[in-house]
Formats: C-alpha cells, structure tokens, sequence
C-alpha cells in the first residue's frame, strides 16, 4: 500500500489535519476518511455534479481533486454552510420551493447555487440554468430548483442591500 | 365515493419533514452507511456480451494482502426451477440467482461474475483483477427483431415460446406472445374513411438516478443477516435475497436508507446478496458499490422495442378499429413491461375493434427493470402519432378527437377490462384551455404538438402505525420507501383525519421488523396505498380517542362526537377538548393510544397526462429545442400539489431526455459504448425551460380524499407530443427514438 500523505488544511472555517492515500480523491477524503457525507458519489468523472464543493472560492466536483491537493487551502462544503439555529437562505429556499425530491443531488446544487450567488448576486434565469448545468438532478425536471435559486438570490441580495 | 370537498391539511404545502436533513447534507443515503470493521466489496464483471464461461480461477485473487473473500456462483445454494411469489409476480429463482452471478453463460456486458471483499475498495478494485475467467466468446444479438430471427443466436437453449398459453416445441429467444381482441377489425376497417399504419423504434433507456446501487451487510453467527441498502422497497429485497440465498425471511432484517432514485430501477437486486455472501464468509460488515458504469450496464434499464400500430377513423373523427404489435427487449432473461405496454396503448380511448399482440423476446442486454409507467412510453410514440396523422387528415383538431374518442367508466378496453372512473375529459379539457394552447407560435422551424398518457396505476399492500404522543403530536411509522417527499403526503393524510397540522406528525421510514408487509414504493401507489393505511390508522387513532373523551366524561362512546379537531358532548353535560388536549390525559384514562392500518386497495384510479409542447428544430444540426412546456394531470386529489407539480415536471423531464438524447448505444461486439453520464446525456437544467405542471383534480371514487397515483403517468406523454411538434416544425414524421439531431437530419433527407 502506498504512504499516506499528511495534510494539513482548512474545511468550514476550521483547521483539519488528515492521513490519506496519494490515490484517494478528495471526495473519498471527505466521505470515508473525515466522514462528511453531504458530498455524494454520482459518477465520479465529474459529469453529475452531486460531490460540488467550493475550494479556495471556487466551485470544484470533488471527484476530480485529489485529497493531498487540500494542503493549505480552504475548502466549504454542505455541512458548513449554516448557522446552528438557521440554515443558509438558498436550503430555505429550496425547502419552501419543493425543489427537491430524493435529494441526492441537492447538497451539490446547493453548493452550485452557492458559488454562483457569491459571485453574482442577481443572476437571470439563463445564468441560472447556465450555471447549473454541471449539476445532474433525474427526479425534479430542474423547474422547482431554479426557481428555489431565484428566490434565495432574491433574499441575499435584499439583505446585503438592507 | 370521494367528492371535491375541503380539507385543512390535503391540498397544502407544507415543509417536508425530511427537508432539513436532505438540504443541510444530514440524510444518511445507503453508501453512507459507515460500520466499524467494514470491508469493502467490488464486483468483477463480464468483457463479453454473451459467452460461456469455461472455467474461474479465484486463488490469485484470493492471496492477495488485503483480499478477505471471494464468491462466485458456486456459492450459491441450489434451486432447480423454483418459481417464487415476489409480491411484484413470480419469478424464477434460477434466473434471479443467474442475474446477481452468472452462472454457465455471461447473457450481457456487464454481467456480474465474481466478487471481492478486501479491505479497502482500491484493493478489491485491484484483486479482480487477478481473478482469471475463461470465456468462450459466442455471437451476441443486441436488437428484439434481430432476436426474434428463427436463426438468431440463443441466449437460453432451453426456452420454449410460451405461445398464447401454450409451449412452442422449438427453442428461441421469444419468451412469450400474447393477444388481446376486442370486437371485429374487418368490420372496424370498413367503416373506417382513413387507414394509418406505422412502424416505430425505441432504444434502451436508463431510469439514470444519480445514486448508484449500494449494500452492507453484516451476518452473525446465528443466521441473523443485516442489509444497510437504498431500495425501493425493503421487503421485496427482504423476499429477493431469502430467494437468492434460500435464507429465511425470519432471519433477514433489512434497513432503508434514504434513495438517491429510482424511478423502478431500485427494486430488483444486483449486490446486496452479494453483500451478503461475503459477510457470511468474512463474518464482517461488507459494503458494495457500484461504480456509474456498473449502473448502466449492470442494472435493469428500460427495453428497447419495435412497435406497429395499426388505426382507421372516420371523417368526423371516431376511432372504428386499432391494432398494436408490441415486441419488447426482456434483456438477457424473460420479463420485459410488454404486458404493461398492452394495457396503456388503446386505453385512453374507446376502440370497439381492436387487437393487440405483445412478444417477450431476450436479448444479450441487463434485464430489464421497471421504468415509470414501464413499457407505456414505448407504446404511446407510436399509437399516439398516429393518432396525430389521422387528426391531420380528417382536418381535425388533435385535442378535440382525443375528447370525441374518450373511454367513459365502463367502456372494455382491448385487453378486457372495463374502464375504471377516469378525468380524461377533464384532463384534455385543462390543455385545451391553457393560455399555451392557444398561443402564437411564430417563427421558422417551430411546431406545436400534443399527446396523451395513460398509466393504470397499482394499489398493493401497505401498512402504518400511529403512536399518539403527550404533546398532542403523533409518530408514524411506515414502510414505503421516501423518494419524493411521500413523507409529507402520507403523513399530511393523517393529520387531516385527526384534525392536527402536517407539523404534529413525525413520520419514521422503518426497518422490516419494525412494521408490517409494505409493497415497493412504485407503480404510483405510495400516497395513495401507504396513505390509505396511514387514513386507516388515524381513524383507529379517532375512534380510540374518542373513548378516551368518553371515560373522562363519564358519558357513552355514542356521545362524543369529532370535529374539526375537537371532541366534544352534548349528552347531559357540555365538554369539549381538543386533540391535543386529550392527548395529555392518556395516561388517566387507559395508557398510550397506537392506532394501526393496513391496506390492500383494488381501485387505484388510472392517472392520465395530456402534454402540449413548442420545439424548434435546427434545420442545419437536427437539433431540437424545447420552447415551452405545458403538463395536465388528473392527480385525483393533489394531497401535497408541490409534489404532484414535482412529480408531472420530473417525468416530463425524463420523458424528453428519452425523446431527444437518450439510448444505450452498442457496437457490433453487443458492447455498450457509452455508459458515462457524458455520453449517455440526460437533461441538464440548460436544455430546457420552466416546466408548466397543471394538476386536475377528478377524485378517484377508490380512496377517502380521492387520491390518484402521479408518479409514473408523466413520462408517457413526451416522446410523442415532441415528435408530433417535430412534424409541424419541418414537416417530417419521426418513428425512431431517440430524436437525436442526427436522426432528425436523416429524416428530413439531409445525411
């Protein structure tokens, strides 16, 4: 077996030190070395979105970042993202929109969602769905997801105003 | 009967109950299910599309460092020709065994052969590697026609043709052939002013949920097995596995994690026997997953087929005869949704002469699985464009022949049974009033296009307890599987019968020795089967309550009434007290209160979808572009209408990707040559625009808020409805799936 890696990084605001195989991708770091399950497995080539985490402020598929690539960055992921009495305006919105139905696939669009509003607050509808579209979902035909994503830019963007 | 009445809690749209944990990344899914001493299994499988295999030779593999088991089909105990009642239908335990590891012959690409449990997937990745199977290679046959060929290669030399009942002497590769009639075609055809008859194709298609299939199992000394998995349904793995491993139901627990998807893919099983012999071997917890390559070429898609359909109307635009000849894909073992495709193709319409013929034909591909509203889609294309070509040449429009030729309650569809109380009518009527039917559509390239969906829906077993809690709240604990939010739906039914908000209901997904026999949540009867007994175990809930009241009143049970909510007398003494009131006084008056119901309802209620679609068609690539989208559903009684539009939106959803871009694409060696989410594309939120969902609501007489399954009827309608677009964009017939741009360029003469 190969030498595991020593890392040294930052996930969810906290400093995090983990051993992991050269080999192992950062979603199998996340899942089954640190145990932050949010993250899912859909494809693992990086075509389905459902392993979207954003590292150093950018919107990756954990699936195709190794985990000994985490050394002195920062990494967010779904289990970071609310507060212990709140949760993040876009899982209330996509809550109040019915915009999902397994779930599989919503702690990554969250994530997408994420990035997408930190950058641009008030986004049309077509960068929306331009945005999203490295995010797989097979139940809800998209419908309720982007309109959970209107309603959540609606929200930041008044409370940044306000 | 139900009737349009008001509710409090149905017809609202609460928060889900599983809602936070789903959106906080909280909701434990089968591959998160983590167990101290875990051993991880991977699964070798087969190279070929069809072979014999001539020897395994697992020592390699079995000394490898890290390496714990190895099983193969030798490990499986004997069943010779053991039929077993699933509670889905029989079948042969033989072929289940086959299908979880091949035994003499590898019937696809794919097929799984050997299996590994080390202790970490990489090494189990790397130790099937080193197991060596001889195969002798033998011709695959990929196509159902091609299969049908009295010279084509045999998958099973021991099948007979079940012909009509009875047992052809020849060996081939058709199942079974069945037939339908109704009336006199001859008849029907010479009273008829037009005659269409066309052919259609339909590739293979995948359910494609984003979770891949998972197990842990864990087996103790005892014989108490252990399945941690993502199903459809608990017991029917619970069944599969006893099967399987010929291990009694008794001894087998088996624990539903939250489903990452479905859509009838997740109801038969491929690894957790597999899990499961390993854990016997190891006597560890063993977890396996499938990577999304096994998903597509290792699990159930959805057939592939070849369909003829056969209709002649007259001027004024009545239905006089219709013929269907359905030959399905079963995949690599006998079974495909033929017999489903036959129930739906007529069915939304009266056809006095009519016949239908349906082939079960295996071919070198998975088995086949259940795909929402299995083998209907496939039908519809083709009986529902034709339907669009008579409309075209009697000059009549295609909603209004679909109103004229509408199967009222009573009316015998072609495969014999009387029509149950549908809202065709009603349904056809919502489209035909939406804004989107009678919108401009300006521009080159662009046609409007309409079609309908017919799904019998299922009823099946179901049952629910309901434990009152002191704070005037009460736990439900269920069997169905929560796919898309059946926690909120069957929890909100109780609550409506016990006059408390959707909020006071703490809805538990159990275990199979924590609650009664629940059949799979699939052919659309969650909500509607598993609220029935949560119905059924609320009103045990009330009619205990309401002799509590009566004990504390000191007053005859006769006495108390209950309403809105509040149970009150007015025998002798004024009281009243509401639910949750009472709740607080069990303890005084008898102990805790635990409702039950069960349910096995015989009236599902048909659901019926009509789609009405704006494409575009690039003339230059074949490209197709959904402008805009309109979906009427009669949904019953939408007891959760977030859900229901969700439901009608995700299947139309799926039900274009299968028109547009979807289809298992093999090369001559039978090999699946796109088995990623890149090549084999579903939509993405790019693709396509809002998703107009309209639910009608025409209450089905069957259940006490008149609730109709939604589920499955969605997919129906799209195929057809874009296809008949596609004609009035460019003005050709499209009769292949899927519409790919390189099919619609040979279509319309350019390649």
């Amino acid at each position: 077996m190969p030498r595991k890696v020593h890392v040294q990084t930052t996930i969810n605001g906290e400093t995090v030190e983990y051993l992991c195989e050269p080999r192992q991708s950062l979603l199998e770091v996340l899942r089954d070395v640190l145990h932050l399950t949010g993250a899912k497995e859909g494809c693992n080539n990086g075509n389905c979105g459902a392993c979207s985490v954003i590292l150093d402020g950018r919107l990756v598929n954990s699936c195709l970042v190794l985990g000994a690539e985490l050394e002195g960055k920062s990494l967010e992921t779904i289990e970071g993202i609310a507060e212990p009495d709140q949760l993040h305006p876009i899982q209330d919105a996509f809550l109040e929109n019915a915009a999902l139905q397994c779930g599989i696939c919503t702690p990554g669009f969250i994530m997408a969602a994420k990035a997408l509003l930190d950058q641009n607050p008030n986004p049309t509808e077509h960068e929306i769905r331009y945005w999203l579209a490295g995010n797989l979902c097979r139940c809800t035909g998209y419908d309720k997801i982007v309109r959970a994503v209107q309603d959540a830019a609606q929200t930041t963007s008044s409370e940044v105003s306000a | 009967m139900a009737e349009k009445k008001d509710y409090k809690v149905v017809g609202t749209r609460p928060i889900r109950h599983d809602g936070v944990d789903k959106v906080t990344g909280r909701a434990l899914y089968g591959a998160d299910f983590q167990a101290v001493g875990l051993l991880h299994g991977r699964v070798l499988r087969s190279p070929h599309a069809h072979a014999r295999i001539k020897s395994i030779d697992t020592s390699r593999a079995e000394a490898y460092p890290g390496v714990r088991a190895v099983v193969t089909a030798k490990d499986f105990p004997s069943v010779e020709d053991k039929i077993a009642d699933l509670g889905e239908g029989a079948a042969s335990v033989k072929d289940l065994q086959d299908n979880v590891l091949a035994g003499d012959k590898v019937l696809y690409k794919g097929h799984q052969v050997a299996a590994v449990a080390a202790i970490d997937p990489h090494t189990a990745e790397e130790a099937l590697e080193l197991i060596d199977v001889e195969y002798e290679v033998l011709p695959p046959v990929i196509k159902v026609l091609d299969a049908m060929q009295e010279d084509a290669p045999l998958l099973h030399e021991d099948m007979r043709t079940d012909e009509m009942g009875e047992k052809s002497d020849k060996p081939s590769n058709i199942a079974s052939h069945f037939q339908h009639k109704q009336g006199d075609l001859e008849k029907g055809y010479a009273e008829a002013d037009v005659v269409v008859e066309q052919e259609y194709t339909t590739e293979t298609v995948h359910q494609g949920y984003i979770e891949p299939h998972n197990a842990t199992a864990l087996y103790n000394p005892d014989g108490q097995l252990t399945i941690w998995c993502s199903t459809q349904g608990a017991f029917a793995v619970r069944e599969q596995v006893s099967e399987i491993l010929q291990h009694p139901v008794s001894k087998i627990k088996v624990v539903p994690m939250e489903i990452g998807g479905g859509f009838g893919g997740k109801i038969n099983v491929y690894i957790k026997p597999i899990a499961a012999m390993l854990s016997m071997k190891t006597g560890k917890p063993v977890k396996v997953l499938m990577s999304r390559a096994d998903v597509f070429e290792g699990t159930g898609p959805t057939p592939g087929s070849y369909v003829r359909v056969k209709m002649g109307a007259t001027n004024d635009g009545r239905i006089t005869a219709a013929e269907a000849y359905l030959a399905f894909e079963a995949g690599a073992y006998a079974g495909s949704p033929v017999g489903a495709a036959a129930f739906c193709v007529f069915s939304p319409y009266k056809v006095e002469n009519g016949q239908v013929d349906g082939y079960d034909v295996v071919v070198n591909k998975p088995k086949t699985a259940a795909y929402r509203a299995p083998g209907a889609t496939n039908a519809a294309f083709a009986a529902e464009t034709v339907i669009d070509e008579i409309c075209e040449k009697i000059g009549m429009d295609p909603l209004e022949f679909r109103i004229l030729n509408s199967a009222k309650e009573g009316d015998i569809r072609v495969d014999g049974p009387p029509t149950p109380h549908v809202g065709f009518v009603e349904t056809v009527e919502a489209a035909k009033d939406h804004p989107h039917y009678s919108a401009p559509l300006e521009g080159e390239n662009r046609g409007r296009g309409v079609a309908s969906g017919y799904w019998p829906n299922f009823g099946m077993k179901s049952s629910v307890v309901i434990n009152v809690t002191a704070d005037g709240t009460i736990s439900l604990v269920e069997g169905s599987t929560d796919i898309g939010g059946t926690r909120a739906s069957i929890a909100m039914q109780a609550a409506e019968v016990l006059g408390i908000p959707a909020e006071s209901v703490t809805p538990s997904v159990v275990d199979t020795d924590s609650v009664g026999y629940t059949a799979v949540t699939g052919g659309s009867r969650t909500a509607f089967a598993t609220g029935y007994a949560a119905y059924e175990a609320a009103q045990d809930v009330k009619q205990q309550m309401i002799e509590r009241a009566a004990k504390l009143w000191e007053v005859d049970t006769d006495a108390v009434q209950f309403a809105d909510g509040v149970f009150s007398t007015v025998n002798g003494k004024e009281e009243e007290i509401d639910f949750k009131g009472l709740a607080a006084r069990l303890d005084e008056t008898g102990g805790p209160v635990v409702g039950r119901g069960t349910a096995d309802p015989n009236q599902p209620g048909p659901s019926i979808g009509v789609h009405v679609v704006d494409v575009e068609v690039d003339p230059e690539t074949g490209k197709i572009d959904i402008l805009r989208y309109t979906a009427t559903q009669d949904a019953g009684k939408a007891v959760h209408p977030s859900y229901v539009e969700g439901q009608i939106q995700g299947g139309a959803v799926q039900g274009i990707g299968w028109a547009l871009n979807e289809e298992y694409i093999y090369n001559e060696k039978g090999e699946m040559t796109n088995a990623s989410f890149l090549d084999y594309r579903i939509p993405t939120c790019l693709d396509l625009p809002m998703i107009d969902a309209v639910i009608v609501e025409v209450p089905n007489p069957g259940h006490p808020f008149g609730v109709r399954g939604v589920g499955e009827t969605p997919i129906i309608a799209p195929p057809a409805a874009i296809a008949n677009a596609v004609y009035r964009a460019v003005g050709v017939r499209m009769k292949e799936l899927p519409m790919s741009p390189g099919r619609v360029l040979k279509t319309m003469g350019k390649i």
